[in-house]
């Protein structure tokens, strides 16, 4: 049982070891990619049936006991977001292989990639605040390469910026830790819960948990440290770019949830009130800046932002529904968020511009295509009976029944504002005329076609599955949200029945 | 200091001897600390960057070209055996149904060495790994 819980961080490793060991062998490289990207999906929903059937899972590695060694741990919350890990890492794998140039597949993008999905899952399964900061640095060197190769101008200023502030934010998030370290003498995230509310000294916890609040804040890019997003995601290759839309945010989210879920919970009256302003805020500001620009990738990289707003959100209300919502959110929105940036890049193969002035004419010549992305848009922005109005809905309903209507009507505004950003798009690339500057689009070989169109396609079915399958996919969330609400049950598995 | 291959001047013959003698040394050195290395100062990561040591300054005493000759192996291919190595002294002791990476050790001790395990295994992993990615930016740094 114990492997099972690390196949998602080994299959990844060994399958980018033996992509270094096979640097010129493009074919090899691209199935090592693919077989590890499987494997990692695979391996990710086997754990999430366990846990589901047999609730947490834990591992101490190298079989030292909670406390002093690293404790590996599956909750519900963990292992949903190892699968959308998973699923996202093959949808994007197989884009790749038809979209990255063979420059970049000959510099290593392949074992890059998969360390990167290493951190990923790494940062989801740890059990431990400082391993924790270790996977977000295996993840935060790889995405620094990854936005970096290819050397282009643009790219290398962007990377500039990505990696300027993220070591900032590291070093925060470092600091955070060994003051955490200091006041409660554990890294050990179930013994911190413990020790953290039977603390004597709630003000310097609630210190230290608005140093989590701007690390995490600046990685998952909530109002005001969003700046950088805008300025570095558009300029990679669009199949990273997906890869760090779906996830990379996401696991700032992932660690925001876990943080304030299970360790930072003294003081809610002022932390979560603190969320809940800063994720209305975080939504008004991401859609207001999307709605002011005009190029492809980079309104759907503002979205990025308008959209952590609505998990914070869910977080910050901090009922069961309101979790529940959060969790619906962030499965919904990875897997929407990352086909928008994959359809944006068959675009892009089609027709050359990420600019909507330049672009036109799809829904004349690529009616499936221009229907995939109207599926994801129209569930981005919240429509019926798509994944994003269950989620929506979730959110909007629980903040009802706490008495916030400001943040529901915000919730609701700000989703209009996404509907017009969409429709923008809709008009600009699919439904106007090909303007006559605008090259006719390039016809592409089947495999190519098969390689662009599968994952997208893939992935709006499933899109199509979570809205038309919202029942089954809520009680997961909120099965996810009340292990969240209760702690007790995390402490336990990992420390046993002592605490 | 300039590699010797980009100008055509005679390299130092001070550095070529001292070389001839240190790399050696330094290898031999860098193996001595990778076997203390589990209860004493030492182990794979120093280790690998003393034998990174060697080979770089073989590298500015000859050529980069000669140095790569000297490692066999690409920079690169050792990163990935050394990841793998590790990888699998930690896989070892699932055949004893432990955790990952539970330490398994030998019952007989060896000679000089002492008892040997699948810690020492994983030091060696580190070891390549890190001997690797110096060399794999040493390298590219001295080709610029």
């Amino acid at each position: 049982m114990g492997l099972l819980l690390l196949l998602p961080l080994l299959i990844p490793f060994v399958t980018a070891a033996l992509a270094l060991l096979t640097w010129r062998r493009r074919r090899i490289q691209r199935a090592l990619a693919l077989a590890g990207s499987i494997g990692l999906l695979v391996s990710a929903l086997v754990l999430l049936l366990v846990v589901w059937r047999g609730g947490i899972q834990v591992v101490q590695v190298g079989n030292w006991p909670a406390p002093f060694g690293i404790t590996f741990v599956a909750d519900l919350f963990s292992a949903i977001m190892t699968v959308l890990g998973g699923i996202i890492a093959v949808a994007v794998v197989i884009f790749s292989h038809a979209s990255v140039d063979s420059r970049r597949e000959r510099f290593g993008y392949y074992p890059l990639l998969l360390f990167l999905m290493m951190g990923i899952s790494g940062s989801f399964l740890t059990g431990d605040i400082f391993n924790l900061y270790v996977w977000f640095e295996v993840m935060l060197m790889s995405s620094f390469v990854l936005v970096a190769l290819g050397n282009e101008r643009a790219q290398l200023e962007g990377a500039l910026k990505y990696v300027t502030i993220n070591l900032v934010s590291s070093a925060i998030f470092l600091t955070a830790v060994g003051v955490l370290y200091s006041v409660s003498g554990t890294l050990n995230m179930a013994q911190l819960s413990v020790q953290l509310s039977q603390s004597r000294q709630p003000e310097l916890i609630t210190v230290v948990a608005m140093l989590f609040l701007i690390a995490f804040g600046i990685k998952a890019a909530l109002f005001p440290l969003f700046f950088w997003l805008p300025a570095s995601y558009p300029v990679a290759p669009v199949a990273i770019t997906a890869l760090f839309a779906g996830l990379l945010t996401k696991v700032g989210v992932y660690a925001l949830i876990r943080v304030f879920t299970l360790l930072f919970t003294q003081d809610i009256g002022f932390t979560h009130a603190l969320l809940l302003l800063i994720g209305a805020l975080t939504m008004v500001t991401g859609v207001l800046g999307a709605a002011a620009q005009n190029e492809f990738r980079r309104i759907l990289s503002t979205h990025i932002i308008s959209q952590i707003g609505y998990m914070v959100m869910g977080l910050a209300l901090f009922t069961p529904l309101a979790l529940a919502g959060a969790i619906f959110f962030l499965i919904h929105n990875i897997i929407v968020k990352a086909n928008l940036f994959l359809v944006s890049g068959a675009v892009y193969q089609l027709q050359g511009s990420f600019h909507l002035k330049k672009l036109g004419g799809l829904y004349r010549s690529h009616v499936g295509l221009s229907l995939l992305f109207l599926i994801s848009a129209m569930s981005l922005a919240g429509l019926p009976p798509l994944s994003g109005f269950w989620a929506k809905f979730l959110l909007i309903r629980a903040s009802l029944e706490v008495n916030q209507p400001v943040i529901a009507f915000v919730a609701l505004g700000v989703s209009l504002l996404t509907l017009f950003s969409m429709t923008k798009i809709w008009a600009e690339v699919f439904w106007k005329n090909r303007p006559e500057t605008a090259p006719a689009p390039k016809p592409l070989s089947t495999s190519v076609r098969l390689q662009l169109l599968l994952p997208v396609a893939g992935l709006s079915c499933l899109i199509v599955g979570i809205g038309l399958l919202a029942e089954p996919i809520f009680i997961l969330s909120s099965q996810a949200a009340s292990q969240l609400l209760s702690p007790a049950e995390y402490v336990t598995a990992v420390l046993g029945g002592t605490p | 200091m300039k590699p010797a291959e980009k100008d055509n001047t005679i390299p130092s013959l001070i550095l070529l001897t001292a070389t001839r003698y240190l790399v050696p040394v330094l290898l031999l050195f860098s193996l001595f600390l990778l076997t203390r290395g589990h209860n004493e100062p030492g182990g794979g990561f120093v280790g690998g960057l003393v034998a990174g040591a060697a080979f770089a300054l073989y590298g500015i005493a000859h050529t980069v070209h000669d140095a790569r000759r000297l490692l066999r192996f690409p920079p690169r291919v050792l990163i990935g055996i050394g990841l793998l190595v590790a990888v699998g002294s930690g896989l070892f002791s699932l055949f004893y149904r432990r955790p990952f990476m539970t330490g398994i050790w030998s019952v007989v001790e060896v000679p000089v060495i002492g008892k040997v395990g699948t810690p020492g295994i994983f030091d060696i992993g580190v070891f390549i790994t890190v001997l690797g990615m110096v060399l794999q930016i040493v390298f590219e740094l001295m080709e610029e």
